[in-house]
């Protein structure tokens, strides 16, 4: 049977400056991030043939084309999945180089200033979210931290996960942050320094939730083939997968509160690449909130459901650790640049030029998205 | 009573389709409607056009009970909606209902140190105007 494996690499990553506030429009960030990683594959951008935007953005493909003057544009396509979006466009990407579609496909994702709409106006416009806006915001029930805290109240109740350990992912995220200069929040965090935040949406404290930013990152995605002419080793994509909830566009509904939909897709993807949990070196795990991290791990086979709380434990997924997680600090200490850094991230772990946060001898590791309520998406690369 | 110095916002409203305005209709009588296959009797809930069961696109609405046992809930302490500023912190439970149905409602004349998975609900009704009522649960005594 055809599958993806190894038919498609990652030749560029590039992004701007991630901050809390930008001057630029979310198009000019955009582009600054797309142009950037066009240039680290050693491409000129009138040779970008495929374009997956943001689906969430408001960009489309036609201000690539105006922008960059793409003479000869292929393919086009979104993944409305909020935060998993940016991995599930590289399997579409990879799909469309794989198949010769389209050479060069660019995935990019800008995050304009947050002072044009509050996250509550954004989000109540959003399709995928009429069925929350009509029956469950006027109860009070407004924006993800509230969405989410309830599948992270039931998994707390039935398998006595702790706000400790929701800690343990937060200070994780924040350590790596430490040693990264483009991160936003570099102030060293302890974990008393996280239980004493001020409580958000119960069992949500302030330093569980993922920071607002303004930025941009991109990545250009080719056929393994073309990839060995290009400027670096291409970090080739092993095994990739999307995947759906129950109920995807109402948790309140969901028959499981505590299984997102990269539970479906995980498996998908690690036999496509033929790897093993044990194989993964490095993994950059969505983390709109740290439970959602906790959750993942668990869904995607790194431990049985319940016992995430025992497996972040004892530095597991600290730095040096045996799965080290988030080593550009993550939505939660970098930037939330929607996963798109996260991706960034892993191609530059797998080259080898993270510095001084390198994890030692990286070269296999895993990138996942959540978002929009439960979708989940996942790719394992390797060098 | 007014409160000259922090005029809120409005609070959200459902903008009522004409596939589930038979619910918020319910709502304004204190009766709980839901959705229910007239091909295979599937209850369903949020309203929507077709039961994933059978494809029918056929339904009727049927009152359910209001009584059910809490699923999970969770504790607001920052209004992300700026209409809730007064409210917080307020408590919104999951509950499932003895219908199959769930629903999720503010927790009322209880705080969360009350709660557990499986504890005995009821559904009320808090009317919001002459035009909305919304629903709410309570621990049943």
């Amino acid at each position: 049977m055809f599958n993806l494996r190894d038919k498609a690499a990652v030749t560029g990553v590039g992004e701007t400056r991630y901050a809390r506030d930008s001057e630029k429009s979310q198009l000019a960030l955009t582009l600054e991030a797309s142009l950037n990683a066009i240039v680290d594959a050693g491409l000129d951008p009138k040779e970008i043939d495929g374009v997956i935007p943001y689906a969430a953005g408001g960009i489309v493909a036609e201000d690539f084309i105006t922008n960059f003057g793409l003479p000869d544009l292929r393919y086009s396509a979104l993944t409305p999945m909020g935060g998993a979006s940016p991995v599930a466009a590289l399997q579409s990407a990879a799909m469309a180089v794989a198949t010769g579609v389209a050479n060069h496909v660019l995935v990019a994702l800008g995050r304009g200033s947050i002072s044009g709409g509050r996250i509550t106006s954004r989000l109540a416009e959003m399709p995928q979210m009429r069925l929350v806006s009509e029956f469950e915001m006027p109860l009070g029930t407004n924006a993800p931290a509230q969405f989410y805290a309830h599948m992270a109240r039931r998994h707390m109740e039935l398998y006595g996960t702790t706000y400790e350990q929701f800690g343990e992912i937060a200070v994780t995220c924040r350590q790596n942050a430490v040693l990264n200069e483009r991160a936003m929040m570099r102030k060293p965090m302890t974990l008393a320094d996280h239980q004493n935040s001020r409580m958000i949406a119960d069992p949500f404290r302030l330093f569980d939730c993922s920071l607002e930013s303004a930025g941009a990152a991109a990545v250009v995605v080719t056929s393994a083939e073309r990839a060995k002419d290009l400027r670096h080793r291409p970090i080739l994509i092993g095994g990739v997968a999307e995947g759906h909830p129950e109920s995807p566009s109402a948790i309140t509904q969901r028959p499981d509160l505590t299984r997102f939909g990269i539970a479906s897709a995980a498996p998908i993807a690690f036999a496509m690449a033929d790897v093993t949990h044990a194989d993964i070196d490095v993994a950059e795990i969505y983390d709109c909130f740290t439970f959602v991290v906790l959750c993942q791990l668990e869904d995607m086979g790194f431990c049985a459901k319940g016992e995430g709380g025992e497996f972040i434990a004892n530095g597991r997924i600290r730095p040096g650790g045996e799965l080290p997680i988030n080593t550009h600090g993550g939505l939660l200490s970098e930037a939330h640049i929607a996963g798109m850094n996260h991706i960034v991230e892993l191609v530059r772990q797998l080259r080898g030029d993270c510095g001084e946060r390198q994890v030692d001898g990286a070269e296999i590791g895993l990138v996942t998205g959540f978002g929009d309520l439960g979708d989940g998406s996942i790719a394992i690369m390797h060098r | 009573m007014t409160d000259s110095y922090d005029q809120l916002p409005e609070k959200p409203r459902p903008q009522p389709s004409t596939e589930n305005q038979p619910y918020w209709d319910g709502l304004r009588e204190h009766r709980l409607l839901v959705q229910r296959c007239a091909n295979c009797n599937k209850l369903r809930h949020y309203p929507r056009p077709m039961c994933d069961a059978c494809y029918a696109m056929d339904y009727t609405w049927q009152e359910i009970d209001g009584r059910g046992t809490v699923h999970s809930w969770a504790t607001s302490h920052h209004p992300f909606h700026h209409s809730f500023k007064r409210e917080v912190p307020y408590v919104t439970v999951t509950a499932d209902l003895e219908s199959g149905v769930r629903l999720q409602a503010p927790l009322v004349g209880s705080d969360e140190t009350a709660l557990a998975l499986g504890l005995r609900v009821i559904v009320d009704y808090a009317d919001v105007d002459a035009s909305l009522s919304l629903p709410c649960l309570r621990l049943e005594s």
